[in-house]
């Protein structure tokens, strides 16, 4: 029996970048609500619930990005060299935030501590939107030439569907990082996360809605002309369910359930795009025959194969470690001389 | 400027402040797991004090790395995409296993050192420093081994694709264990050693000359002397080894290192000079013959010069020259104060001689220098090549990036870094104003 590695990698960068999006995911939504609890102590709450974990949860992302570099060269050249300035706004957005974090705790004075919070919300929440535009742009379609290249401009990947995708993703991971605060956190900070999190939820839904019914309008190919697939099927009957299950979680006070449904959620919604454009990977708009797939942008198959023996040794380790360090910090946040 | 440039001076911008950061947090990562490990066994709270200070430190320094480190793992697709679709066989593999095996490792375990004292036990805290050490030396691993391997090319073949030529696998170990991977990791470990041991030492004997945590910065002071002492000499013995290594491999490399012109002749060894390469000519002081004996063994061997490459195969010269010979007086200079120091802190003499303390002092920058501009002459040294013999630098860059959108982003990297380098000095100079704190209550 001979395994299609293609598609093997295909799923794992999938589930890397996925890994990414729910881990990183609920320290960007705790980074863009951060400025809605105005109290110092508050605040430090909020970032030390996320503090001994944001760090490695973004290295889900530098992984992703190195295992994308080795499966599928092609994709991560043409990507990340197509997306220049979006990508370096983002890398930016990452700097300020990882910094902004680390030098707020260093100084009492409140203008230096205003300063770093308005730097790791702002970063927080661009670094979402930005990852939502780019998600955006690759179900859309790039304009790509016949050497793999992008040919399109930044102003283009700057359209209406992308924006819509982008403000999708930025509710809905507010949301699940305001899900995470609830577990953290108790007393009144708890409450006033929740009301919060109320109004987050009607945002969500308004634009989760919308984004799906334009989705469904405009990429065909991706949506309507699916539906008689079981498992596109499964998986679309699935979001919709997940996305009514949050506000009853939520209304009856089940915290790890709402943040259960919000990390699940966001698996069941990148599965669906990865479900919808297999084999593409950045699909080419309006030169279908230019896309770049998990076939023609693969690495060869002997350094999949490699490639496959390292992430076996490798991620059940990463997750045995990942597991141990949440089970260490378990719990409501407590600060003490080593909080930021 | 033209696309090129740009392109060459932000990877040259971000990689060299980037490696501010990880030496020290591999050196430091030793130093930590040592004076932990000493508290262990002792049970004297001075080291308790110590570790937690020097783990704040590192705590900085490591976020600092992580911030800068993540610019890194995407530039090569932002900016040489052509470089990317060309090595991603063989280079991504590499890259993707740091992330796998050493950053996962370092962030995590970091967690526990950092927030963990009240949460686990002695003995699972020190197993998570052991642990950020050892992710700290598995990344700088990969991440050499991926560089070498542009350095020398091995375990792959050429193949045609659709959109051009590529570097396949043949041989992963063969990849791995190219000819010059392990004197470089070797090379670029020590270095990272002598960063993190000649901190601990200056701020150490800062304190010292102050007057200040003077039972702590004694017993810190010896530790990292002691480091600093052993890695120096080890480095000079790996230097020589990294150097013959070049020799071999990249002959053009080693020959601008040393300003040898003559294609085929027997080579003298400048102690320092100017090199005039319109005229092919080297000014400064020489030892005849000594740069053949070093290699070979042999004073009257012929070493192949900087003549036997057509002009557009050699590297910049007088650059590499001046670097690759600051280097070697920066590690020279450092192995004798730190032999001289441990010397006078063995016989218990060293707090008697400011003057020796002062230099330990300014010491930190020396490392830092040697580093930099080791690696300035590593690859400015490879250079026209990105991939040595294989692929030019000039047909590695990202063809549909503008130049106006380097520019604009190289303009960003240099504000914001130069702000990120302030804020850094600013914090960690706080940091050491603050110094250790005693530990009252024995965990």
């Amino acid at each position: 029996m001979s395994v299609d590695l293609n598609l093997v990698w295909y799923v794992l960068v999938g589930l890397l970048f996925a890994g990414y999006a729910v881990l990183d995911g609920f320290d960007l939504g705790v980074g863009g609500l951060h400025l809605f609890s105005k109290k110092d102590e508050e605040r430090r709450l909020q970032l030390n619930a996320i503090g001994p974990v944001w760090d490695g949860n973004e290295v889900w992302l530098v992984t992703g990005g190195g295992a994308l570099f080795a499966a599928f060269p092609e994709v991560y050249a043409t990507a990340f060299s197509g997306f220049y300035l979006a990508f370096m706004l983002l890398l930016f957005a990452l700097i300020t935030r990882a910094v902004a974090i680390e030098f707020r705790s260093k100084k009492a004075a409140p203008a230096w501590r205003t300063v770093w919070d308005i730097a790791f919300s702002l970063a927080s929440a661009l670094a979402a939107l930005l990852l939502g535009v780019a998600l955006g742009n690759v179900l859309r379609g790039l304009p790509l030439d016949a050497k793999h290249e992008f040919i399109g401009t930044f102003l283009g990947l700057l359209n209406p569907y992308a924006l819509l995708v982008g403000c999708q993703v930025l509710a809905l991971l507010a949301l699940h990082g305001g899900c995470y605060l609830v577990l953290k956190t108790e007393g009144p900070l708890q409450a006033a996360i929740r009301v919060r999190c109320g109004r987050i939820l009607a945002g969500f839904i308004l634009v989760h809605v919308l984004t799906t019914v334009t989705t469904f309008l405009t990429l065909p190919h991706l949506t309507i002309e699916l539906l008689d697939d079981p498992i596109f099927l499964l998986l679309t009957v699935s979001s919709v369910l997940l996305v009514a299950s949050i506000p009853r979680a939520m209304g009856r006070g089940e915290d790890l359930r709402a943040f259960l449904s919000t990390s699940a959620l966001i698996l069941c919604l990148l599965g669906l795009v990865g479900y919808a454009l297999f084999p593409s990977m950045l699909p080419s708009d309006p030169s279908p025959e230019f896309s770049l797939t998990a076939y023609n942008a693969a690495s060869s198959s002997k350094t999949l194969g490699i490639m496959l023996l390292v992430a076996a040794v490798g991620m059940p380790l990463v997750l045995a470690y990942t597991g141990c360090i949440y089970r260490i910090f378990r719990g409501k946040v407590r600060l003490d001389s080593t909080s930021y | 400027m033209d696309l090129e440039t740009l392109s060459r001076l932000q990877f040259a911008l971000t990689a060299a402040f980037h490696y501010v950061f990880p030496p020290l947090s591999i050196g430091l990562g030793i130093l930590l797991v040592t004076m932990e490990g000493w508290y262990l066994c002792t049970r004297d709270r001075v080291y308790l004090s110590l570790t937690r200070f020097w783990a704040k430190i590192f705590g900085l320094i490591f976020a600092l790395g992580v911030a800068t480190g993540i610019v890194l793992e995407f530039q090569f697709g932002t900016n040489w995409s052509t470089y990317s679709r060309f090595v991603g066989d063989v280079f991504g593999s590499a890259l993707a296993a740091e992330g796998i095996f050493a950053f996962f490792l370092e962030s995590g375990f970091l967690a526990v050192v950092l927030f963990g004292w009240e949460r686990v036990s002695p003995a699972f805290h020190f197993l998570a420093t052991v642990l950020v050490a050892l992710g700290a030396h598995l990344s700088a691993v990969w991440i050499i081994v991926a560089n070498s391997w542009q350095q020398t090319p091995a375990g792959y073949h050429l193949v045609e694709t659709a959109t051009g030529r590529r570097a396949e696998i043949t041989d992963f170990w063969e990849l791995v264990f190219n000819p010059s991977s392990l004197d470089r990791l070797t090379h670029a470990l020590l270095g990272a050693w002598m960063a993190g041991a000649f901190l601990v030492v200056s701020v150490s004997a800062w304190y010292l000359l102050k007057r200040r945590h003077l039972e702590p910065s004694k017993k810190s002071l010896r530790l990292g002397l002691v480091l600093a002492a052993l890695s120096s000499v080890l480095q000079l013995l790996s230097g020589h080894g990294s150097a013959s290594g070049v020799a071999v491999n990249q002959p053009a490399k080693l020959a601008a290192f040393e300003g040898h012109y003559p294609a085929s002749e027997p080579a003298e060894l400048y102690l320092f000079g100017w090199v005039d390469e319109a005229s092919e000519e080297v000014y400064g002081p020489s030892l005849p013959g000594l740069l053949g004996w070093m290699i070979h063994g042999d004073a009257d061997a012929a070493v192949t010069g900087l003549r036997a490459f057509p002009p557009e195969d050699r590297p910049p010269v007088n650059l590499v020259f001046q670097a690759y010979h600051l280097m070697v007086a920066l590690g020279l200079g450092l192995i004798g104060l730190a032999l001289l120091a441990l010397l006078l802190d063995l016989l218990g003499t060293l707090e008697r001689h400011p003057f020796i303390l002062r230099l330990l002092v300014l010491s930190v920058l020396g490392p830092q220098i040697a580093n930099q501009v080791g690696w300035m002459a590593a690859e400015v040294g490879r250079q026209p090549w990105l991939v040595q013999g294989l692929l030019r630098t000039s047909e590695g860059f990202s063809p549909t990036v503008g130049s106006a959108e380097v520019l604009f982003s190289l303009s960003l990297f240099i504000l914001v870094y130069l702000l990120l380098g302030a804020l850094f000095l600013h914090l960690l100079f706080d940091k050491i104003q603050h110094g250790p704190e005693p530990v009252e209550v024995a965990r």
